[in-house]
């Protein structure tokens, strides 16, 4: 899923600053999952900036609500009404629902309250962690199903560089090492031989280096779709 | 004429590398007169490449200076600052110069060094960098295009005798040896046992030159930075001690005593092809190390 941390109060406050009614709009999906963006938050975040703009007596109206998905029209669309009614949104989703709201609602100002780090899990209660970088050419099945370009500092290809020490990152103590997790796994399941190949320097066209990505599938288009190629 | 690398290397000889460190401006002075004091004295000066992610002067640059003053350059290159283009470009760039010899290694992680919210690269990693150099001199670049005109190197990479993962660790260098490392220069070892376990493993592969990383302990609080931020390096308890006895501010002494001693213990007994002194801005001592280790 996608992971997101709320933003600094004072960041929040500073984007509503002008405002005297606005919109706190969460997301039911991923960042309701990470902790970040959902119902409970939207609650917390709004008694927040309630409480500090009424300390410094300039009290805000602050609608609460929470969508299913802020990324698909059909969920934007029934917030409409509420929209309408306030200066401004502080939308709870990730950068994707951040700005599908402001496609839907160009004549809208909408902010963020969240910045959205990665693709990834939670590794336990309270720690999410990256595990996919989204490069658009998956090659999990050589390295065991870990991600060398998502769990890797330096997203290296043939093994470890030597900054990974007792298992460990160089720019993260706390951090496992990608490639010792790939060598173990590999071990494991007596495929070390497969890492011996030299995997020749990555294509990133299918990253972002061939431009913000389209993923087409012609063949469930339908006519008249929203949004369309914008 | 001096003999380049390769020639030293093939000829059987105990082979001396060190190293040179570009400063952080323009203000070379410093740094010729450790090029003129060293370029005599050994087979080869490598010249870093961004240490430890700090920018300085470039690497290229520095061998081009080098080459002009008569020395061996080595020319270190990382995976870190520049793209498959660029590492391609200064490739050429550095044979077209003279420099001969280049050292591919993956590069330190941007977040350890002076711009830290620099967008870091690694689009290459340091196998495929060996293996880009060597695609190259077949007249062809890596996305497989004509050059008018290839180059040629002498390639070495870095490998990590004292590393706690060892067998990832090997993977790497055997993947190395394979792309087409020549010569190996090796982390800052200070276990001679171990550096023996270690090279009991290479010598089986029998084309490939290994210079022992010996870097100059200069002080006990050095000495503990090394154990506790550098991966990869450990100083037994032992040698600091001994750092220790020299008496506050003399540690390098007894840091010249150690390097020397394991110079003269690695030669001596023939555990590697050669060694690599690392005196990290101290360069001028080290004429006395290879003196005491009774080397020219």
């Amino acid at each position: 899923m996608i992971i997101a941390e709320q933003k600094p109060l004072e960041e929040i406050r500073s984007m509503a600053a002008k405002h005297k009614k606005i919109l706190l709009l969460g997301c039911g999906t991923c960042v309701t999952v990470c902790m970040a963006g959902g119902e409970k938050e939207v609650g917390i975040l709004a008694s927040a900036l309630r409480m500090a703009r009424k300390l410094e007596g300039n009290r805000i109206e602050i609608i609460e609500d929470t969508i299913l998905r802020q990324c698909e029209w059909e969920y934007l669309e029934e917030i409409a009404p509420k929209v309408d009614e306030v200066e401004a949104v502080i939308s709870m989703a990730c950068g994707v629902g951040v700005q599908a709201m402001a496609q839907q609602f160009p004549d809208k100002l909408i902010y963020p309250a969240l910045n959205t780090t990665s693709l990834g899990m939670p590794a336990q209660h309270g720690l999410w962690v990256e595990n996919c970088r989204g490069c658009g050419n998956c090659g999990l099945a050589r390295f065991g199903a870990v991600c060398p370009v998502a769990r890797c500092s330096k997203s290296l290809l043939n093994g470890p560089c030597g900054g990974s020490q007792d298992g460990k990152c160089e720019v993260n103590p706390e951090a496992d090492c990608g490639w010792q997790l790939i060598y173990e796994r590999m071990e494991r399941l007596d495929q070390l031989e497969l890492l011996e190949d030299i995997l020749p320097a990555k294509n990133w066209s299918t990253d972002r280096d061939n431009g913000p990505r389209r993923t087409v599938r012609e063949d469930v288009f339908i006519a008249d779709v929203k949004g369309g190629t914008e | 004429m001096k003999r380049t690398l390769k020639e030293a290397l093939k000829s059987g000889d105990f082979v001396i590398t060190t190293e040179i460190g570009p400063p952080k401006g323009t203000n070379i002075e410093k740094m010729l007169h450790h090029i003129d004091l060293l370029k005599d004295k050994v087979d080869g000066l490598n010249v870093t490449d961004n240490q430890s992610s700090v920018m300085r002067l470039s690497s290229l640059a520095v061998c081009h200076l080098i080459k002009d003053r008569g020395g061996e350059p080595i020319l270190q290159m990382t995976c870190r600052d520049r793209n498959r283009m660029a590492l391609q470009a200064d490739l050429l760039s550095a044979y077209v110069l003279g420099v001969e010899n280049v050292l591919c290694l993956t590069g330190d992680h941007i977040m350890l060094g002076d711009h830290k919210g620099a967008r870091q690269v690694f689009d290459l990693d340091s196998v495929q960098l060996i293996a880009a150099v060597r695609t190259l001199e077949t007249g062809k670049d890596i996305g497989g295009n004509e050059l008018d005109g290839a180059v040629s190197f002498c390639v070495g990479a870095t490998a990590t005798p004292e590393a706690d993962r060892m067998g990832s660790q090997l993977l790497k260098f055997r993947k190395k040896i394979k792309a087409g490392a020549e010569f190996f220069q090796t982390q800052a070892v200070y276990d001679m046992d171990k550096l023996k376990e270690f090279m009991q493993y290479a010598r089986q592969f029998e084309e490939v030159k290994i210079l022992a990383g010996i870097l100059v302990l200069t002080s006990v609080g050095m000495a503990r930075y090394l154990n506790a931020n550098v991966a990869g390096v450990t100083v037994p308890e032992e040698l600091i001690e001994e750092v220790k006895s020299a008496g506050k501010g003399q540690g390098i002494v007894k840091g010249k005593e150690i390097a020397a001693r394991h110079i003269k213990q690695i030669k001596k007994e023939g555990i590697c092809d050669g060694i690599h002194l690392m005196a990290i801005g101290k360069e001028e001592i080290v004429p006395e190390i290879l003196e005491m280790a009774g080397i020219k």
